[in-house]
């Protein structure tokens, strides 16, 4: 058998990984690279300034407050959405997936709009809320919802392929024995699914905190109040504030890293690719 | 209606359904039932006007059209950067499939200023295009890096698997009938991986209309030039014409559906066919 033609020859595999590994420079690298290369462009001093100035510091603290609401929110529901379509077959279960990973495949945008279109000065609700002296939009409830329907398939969709490869023959074996069906979740599946779940609460953390066109259409762009910090580094672009704009967004490109860098630990944990796409 | 019928052994259907079926109908059904009723508020006629202005057609055409061809850039990109990974070995090689992800966490303001930055006339990249004459922060260009940028995790992580499973024996036998590498490649690996492709070229393309952060700040933005639907969306919530955002947010999601069935129709037929 002619083995060379089961493989490129030497100088072909050598040149297309050098084709790939330019590529992958050029097209992912540099970005990354300009971020940290503008912050720094005037001393550390300067770019550690712009990172305590106050309204910097109140996005950092927003963009937390916005994670730590929707981030737990979307892991429980997600956790009770995979339990029933994993280990319960019904009728209307293949909707109910295809409903679940609905807002992946909604522009950022849309997925900000149809809250406005909810709780705006003319949505549905908006009046009512209104009176009752409730502001939805243009405060921290609308970051929330908007933030929460972007983030909203994550668990489970990380939950579905795993729950599934594991069957459901200890938890049987749980029940089996006498155990409640608390006792089982809290004794048997968490244990179970616990690296896989980490590996969907890492990615919905990351996009929860790294949305932007979502949160920016119910934002409202108040300084100091009601922008997160990906919202913050937009107005400060567009005021010209290369260095503060460029600083934050170095913070938010360490935060993407260090997501990285615990999805491929977490992968060599769980022995696959298991979840979906950010 | 709902009754569950297998591993009904195990408890607890009701109460994680019910959990289920409220947190989507609160975060997810009523916010879309929103998004599907509102145009109509200015009836047939006004939805038709009001997705039929010539800047609306325009932004349409900027966002399907750009978002089509940075897949289709993306595809022998993405294949290309697949296939090294899966079937290569080289130094660096985890840390080159870990940066994949890189355009999917990266937030997506942080990668519209510095694509803006690298492709500015002053930037790295820029600097060296502008005397070649190639404008591409603040044109039509510039959309079309920023959806590349974003568009190709799409592509390889959907070839990955694919090209994992592809059965080495298929090749080896063409070896044996004195086939050379590149008839294989055309005859036998190619073919096995284009409904893999149309899934990726999909994803990258979906990805790429409905994209709002990376592209507005390279794009400048120009009502008829570069102007993207979804930016259509925001101006239009800004003027509180809440009705004809929605139209134009439900105008982009049928569409999008509908081409994503098109190529799933497509793949099913490829795959019944080979």
């Amino acid at each position: 058998m002619n083995l060379s033609a089961t493989q490129e020859s030497p100088a072909v595999r050598v040149g297309l990984t050098a084709l790939t590994v330019v590529l992958l420079v050029t097209l992912l690298l540099l970005p990354l690279a300009v971020v940290f290369t503008e912050a720094l462009k005037h001393g550390l001093a300067i770019a550690a300034d712009a990172l305590v100035a106050p309204d910097a510091i109140a996005a950092i603290e927003l963009t937390l407050i916005v994670a730590a609401i929707s981030v737990p929110l979307n892991t429980v529901c997600g956790l009770a959405a995979a339990w029933c379509i994993v280990r319960f077959r019904f009728s209307g279960r293949g909707l109910l997936i295809t409903l679940i990973e609905l807002p992946f495949s909604v522009s950022p945008v849309i997925s900000g709009l149809v809250w406005i279109l909810l709780f705006g000065a003319n949505g549905w609700f908006g009046p009512a809320f209104d009176r009752a002296g409730i502001r939805v939009i243009f405060a921290i409830p609308g970051l929330v919802l908007a933030t929460t329907f972007v983030t909203f398939p994550f668990v489970v969709r990380t939950l579905i392929p795993l729950m599934e490869q594991q069957g459901a023959s200890e938890e049987e074996a749980a029940l089996t024995l006498g155990a409640t069906g608390w006792q089982t979740f809290w004794r048997v599946t968490l244990p179970n699914i616990r690296w896989g779940l980490l590996y969907g609460v890492l990615l919905c953390n990351a996009r929860a905190m790294g949305e932007f066109g979502a949160v920016a259409v119910v934002s409202g762009h108040v300084r100091g109040q009601t922008m997160t910090m990906p919202l913050q580094v937009e107005a400060l672009f567009n005021d010209y504030d290369w260095v503060g704009a460029f600083t934050i967004a170095g913070l938010l490109s360490m935060l993407a890293l260090l997501t990285l860098v615990v999805k491929a630990a977490l992968e060599w944990r769980i022995g696959s690719r298991g979840g979906p796409l950010l | 209606m709902m009754q569950p019928a297998r591993h009904s052994a195990l408890p607890g259907f009701n109460l994680t359904f019910g959990i289920t079926l409220l947190w989507l109908s609160l975060i997810v059904l009523l916010p879309l039932a929103a998004l599907i009723l509102r145009p109509w508020e200015l009836g047939l006629a006004g939805v038709w006007h009001s997705i039929t202005e010539p800047r609306v057609l325009a932004s349409l055409r900027l966002s399907f059209g750009v978002a089509a061809l940075a897949a289709v850039v993306n595809v022998p990109f993405g294949l290309l950067v697949a296939w090294v990974m899966v079937r290569y070995r080289f130094p660096c090689r985890n840390l080159a499939d870990s940066l994949i992800d890189m355009p999917l966490a990266l937030p997506t303001a942080v990668a519209g200023i510095a694509l803006t930055a690298l492709f500015a006339p002053k930037g790295w990249i820029g600097a060296l295009l502008t005397p070649l004459g190639i404008k591409v922060a603040y044109t039509p260009l510039g959309i079309l890096v920023a959806l590349i940028f974003v568009g190709l995790p799409f592509v390889v992580r959907t070839l990955e698997p694919v090209i994992m499973d592809l059965p080495l024996d298929s090749e080896e036998a063409a070896a044996t009938l004195g086939a050379t590498r590149s008839q294989i490649v055309r005859r036998v690996v190619l073919p096995a991986l284009i409904p893999a492709l149309l899934a990726g070229f999909g994803a990258a393309l979906a990805r790429g209309v409905g994209e709002y952060g990376s592209v507005i700040f390279i794009a400048g933005n120009m009502p008829m030039i570069s102007e993207i639907a979804p930016l259509l969306i925001v101006i239009r919530l800004e003027q509180l014409d809440y009705a004809g955002a929605a139209a134009l947010g439900l105008v982009m999601l049928l569409v999008s559906f509908a081409i994503l069935l098109l190529l799933n129709l497509l793949e099913r037929r490829i795959h019944q066919r080979t």
